[in-house]
């Protein structure tokens, strides 16, 4: 589960992909397409956000003849709205900074 | 940091790097090398001593250093007054450093959570606020 926070965070810091996803749970299920349209990125810009969403836990797909349709799933985001699931990422995210400063200071 | 309520949680951090203590009690005590980690601060190695820990979207923490020892411990308040007093976040963070074989493993402990605490900082951390806000209420509705 830990491992998923960090991707939660890192897929959400993008303002694109935050609102696709903020549309999804607005909108309910929705195409490619459909997303695509009124969203000012293109289409292969919107399935490569939607493939990180997926993998994040944030979105899920199903396919429809030769449409894929995606739904948000919000419980992925539990982390972070809750503290503790934040302060956990966050305190890891600054760690990986600590080990870059570590390598770059002199011994 | 006598206060230890038995409603509060802690959220914990360990990691081993591959260095000495004393170059890692560096960057946690040497406010240019804490900037370029952590945050931007006016942090000194004294007990008692208060600064801030300003982030880069204008949040700053209320800090003050509670303990101290150098090369293994260090612990100060890390606290964010709220306007509304729900989202009021009174921690304490602590850093443990023990030396290994091949370094230093680092324990990062922040203690003081209460479970029915509510979150600003995170929000405010990625200008998310109105975001987290609409989609605390999705979360309540798919409960």
């Amino acid at each position: 589960m830990q491992p998923r926070t960090d991707h939660v965070f890192k897929s959400l810091s993008d303002p694109t992909r935050r609102s696709l996803f903020e549309r999804l749970c607005r909108e309910g299920e929705l195409t490619v397409w459909e997303l695509t349209e009124d969203s000012g990125v293109s289409q292969p810009a919107v399935s490569k956000h939607l493939g990180q969403l997926k993998s994040a836990g944030l979105v899920r797909d199903r396919r429809h003849g030769r449409e894929t349709h995606y739904s948000a799933e919000p419980k992925a985001l539990k982390p972070l709205v809750d503290w503790l699931g934040f302060y956990a990422a966050f305190w890891r995210q600054k760690f990986d900074a600590l080990e870059d400063l570590l390598r770059r200071m002199d011994q | 940091m006598s206060e230890t309520s038995a409603d509060t949680r802690s959220v914990v951090v360990e990691r081993e790097f591959p260095y000495a203590p004393e170059k890692l009690w560096r960057a946690l005590t040497q406010p240019h090398l804490i900037e370029e980690w952590l945050m931007k601060s006016d942090f000194e190695p004294v007990v008692g001593h208060r600064f801030n820990l300003r982030g880069d979207w204008g949040g700053m923490l209320d800090c003050e250093v509670l303990a101290l020892d150098p090369h293994k411990m260090l612990s100060y308040t890390w606290n964010h007054a709220h306007a509304d007093a729900a989202f009021n976040l009174n921690s304490v963070v602590t850093f443990t450093l023990t030396p290994t074989a091949t370094g230093t493993h680092l324990r990062m402990e922040q203690s003081g959570f209460r479970p029915d605490q509510k979150q600003a900082f995170g929000g405010a951390r990625f200008g998310w606020e109105k975001f987290l806000a609409n989609l605390e209420q999705v979360l309540a509705r798919t409960d």
